[in-house]
């Protein structure tokens, strides 16, 4: 018998391979399943996969409850999200730019099948460098507010971060990051964001919005996870995106996967692409053409190796009964490696410095 | 097998043990884990009459455990962890069944969204729920456990769940944490009535849980129509006082009584309106519980004949 740790992972990974891999599941495993799936964010994600993909399943009743609970909350925060884009349109109507959304809102507009069930908590949106104070003033003259930081917090994110502070609007709570680059500016990688911007589309329904083309969508994703998240548990839903987004764009274009890998190519991010598809395959069964994986532009040997043995570990859900050391000590090296990508080494120290200094002063 | 049925060795082994004791509570099953004794002596009286669950699925996963720093002795503390987070502050290690009851609550209020969750009592007679909604502080906890110890069914006195498909109440008879004079009041209108420690000094002030009927609890699966929504508010030396409601007045007042009204979306506002049209709507002023008792008795049986 495979032991409770492992099961957990595989159950879950399971779900998101196939569904009817569950059939038969025991009504124990199902509970396994859904406390996983929780941790991760993922139930209503994961019952709108079964529902779609194995819509004669018999499902225990007490699970479908949890999916419908899920699932309601997703349509709660998504028509939320959407009245919340419509305002931000409305108030930035006389403004003649694109503005790109990215991520979930992103996947919605797109009419992406997956974005059904996929939790989303912000709206994050992308403009051109030159027209971000002009946004800010106009959102904050309706009514929007900037989250309230420290004088330090705030030099540094409009010194060196992609995005300005968050804003939110007083009378509700869905929070608005307005980006104008793909990563950091001290980061290691830099991909163009004008290249990204000019080739933007429509979204779907008629929308004043723009989303990236399909290759750059997949390409943000993959740079969000494998450049800039601290890949946790909390990260593993963006990995479940990659392998649907990948999934679905190349069912659609039989030339995706020549573009993606071009596009990579084009904008330097070939090593987080490697790492995105490498995941997707080994844990979600991707169809991705092996040719891709063995590109000379991958990581090198040894970080590959550690990537390849740590993340898996840190990404996945533990079984909530028997949490392990080495999971937390996987999670923490792979924690220092996302602040090692933000910034140059001395960088960081002297934000480490401040960021401790201010601790002690609030002490 | 009901709680009661198992010795407290028994109870002690199986929540000290991996596995824990799981509990139905309502539509839920509770795993409760946790080595605190006082605790699970609390438990095991205010809970003895619901089922203990083997083979069921789980909903809560519940670890009931002290601090690992020197408060785990000195001025001990527990925490209240489910699923491997601790949502709350540790509280004292004596106060830590009014923590499991406070977490159990936002535990369903944050996730049981298959219901629409209504801050209300309600009880059953004659195969007729009335819904109590009301504000905390108005007597809508004294007013269902006074119900239920004159014999009517006790369902819940603070979470009425509506089931978001149908519209049936389900019912959730776990013991009603009575607050500062209630305790008094609920003492002196039934001397039978079995109440647990009392627990000075917290959030609502003084606290003490009275027992649901056994009755009550034994029918925790059986679902019901709601038949009146009544708003309660007691009122020193009031008369009792019945007025009809205007439909659109009780849309809203029962509307904002929910506390996922927002997120059940287009379903909770379907619930909102079924109730509307077919209950009987009122608001209530009181003072004298055996009165009101009587009076709701005699509407119900009317209600009943006109159905007939």
């Amino acid at each position: 018998m495979m032991d409770r740790p492992e099961k957990s992972r595989q159950l879950l990974l399971d779900a998101f391979i196939n569904p009817n891999l569950l059939k038969g599941l025991p009504l124990e495993d199902w509970e396994l399943l859904i406390r996983c799936a929780g941790a991760s964010k993922l139930v209503a994600a994961l019952g709108d996969k079964i529902a779609v993909n194995c819509p004669t399943m018999l499902v225990p009743e007490k699970v479908l409850d949890h999916f419908q609970a899920a699932q309601q909350l997703v349509n709660y925060r998504k028509q939320m999200t959407t009245w919340e884009m419509h305002c931000l349109n409305r108030a930035l109507i006389n403004l003649d730019i694109d503005i790109v959304l990215l991520k979930g809102a992103a996947y919605i507009a797109s009419e992406l099948p997956f974005a059904n069930g996929r939790t989303l908590s912000d709206i994050d949106i992308l403009v051109a460098k030159e027209n971000i104070e002009e946004v800010e003033k106009l959102l904050s003259d309706q009514g929007w507010i900037t989250a309230s930081l420290d004088e330090y917090d705030d030099y540094y994110y409009r010194t060196w971060m992609h995005e300005i502070p968050p804003m939110r609007h007083r009378e509700r709570y869905i929070e608005v990051d307005i980006h104008h680059s793909i990563l950091p500016l001290t980061s290691r990688l830099s991909p163009d964001p004008k290249t990204m911007l000019s080739d933007a589309v429509l979204a779907k329904g008629g929308a004043r919005n723009k989303v990236f083309s399909p290759v750059d969508m997949v390409l943000h994703s993959v740079v969000h996870l494998f450049h800039d998240a601290e890949l946790n548990l909390t990260d593993f839903r963006d990995l479940v995106d990659l392998h649907e987004l990948f999934s679905y764009f190349s069912k659609q274009d039989d030339k995706f996967w020549e573009k993606l890998d071009s596009r990579a190519e084009e904008l330097s991010l070939y090593e987080p692409l490697y790492y995105a598809l490498y995941f997707s395959k080994s844990l979600l069964k991707t169809s991705v053409p092996a040719e891709l994986l063995i590109n000379k532009n991958r990581p090198n040997f040894l970080p590959r190796v550690l990537m390849e043995y740590l993340v898996p570990l840190s990404i996945l859900p533990e079984d909530p009964d028997f949490m392990g050391k080495k999971v937390a000590f996987a999670r923490w090296l792979l924690y220092v490696r996302s602040h090692y990508l933000r910034m140059p080494m001395l960088m960081l120290l002297q934000h480490l410095m401040k960021k401790s200094q201010k601790r002690f002063n609030h002490v | 097998m009901k709680i009661k049925d198992i010795t407290f060795k028994q109870l002690v082994e199986h929540s000290s043990g991996s596995k824990g004791l799981c509990v139905s509570i309502g539509p839920f099953v509770v795993r409760i884990r946790t080595k605190e004794k006082s605790f699970l002596q609390t438990f095991s009286m205010l809970y003895q009459d619901f089922e203990v669950s083997e083979g069921e699925f789980v909903d809560f996963h519940i670890d009931m455990r002290r601090p690992t720093n020197v408060r785990r002795w000195v001025n001990a503390q527990i925490i209240f962890w489910v699923d491997g987070i601790a949502p709350f502050e540790p509280f004292p290690l004596d106060h830590a069944f009014p923590l499991f009851e406070w977490g159990l609550n936002w535990c369903i209020g944050r996730s049981a969204h298959q219901y629409l969750m209504l801050h209300s009592g309600v009880v059953e007679k004659y195969g007729k729920a009335i819904i109590f909604p009301a504000l905390p502080g108005s007597g809508k906890s004294t007013l269902s456990s006074a119900l239920g110890l004159r014999g009517w069914r006790f369902l819940s006195d603070e979470f009425g769940l509506i089931r978001a498909n149908d519209g049936l109440l389900q019912p959730m008879p776990r013991p009603v944490p009575l607050k500062n004079t209630s305790i008094q009041v609920i003492q002196n209108f039934e001397t039978s009535a079995v109440l647990g420690p009392v627990y000075p000094k917290t959030r609502k002030g003084t606290v003490s849980h009275l027992q649901s009927p056994t009755a009550s609890v034994e029918q925790s699966n059986k679902l019901v129509k709601p038949a009146m929504v009544i708003f309660p508010r007691y009122q020193e030396g009031s008369e009792t006082i019945f007025e009809e409601l205007p439909a659109h007045y009780a849309f809203l007042k029962l509307s904002t009584n929910s506390f996922n009204y927002e997120v059940m979306g287009l379903k909770g506002f379907e619930r909102v309106r079924d109730m509307i049209d077919s209950c009987t709507c009122l608001s209530l002023t009181y003072s004298n519980l055996d009165d009101v008792i009587d009076q709701l008795d005699k509407r119900l049986v009317n209600e009943s004949s006109h159905d007939g």
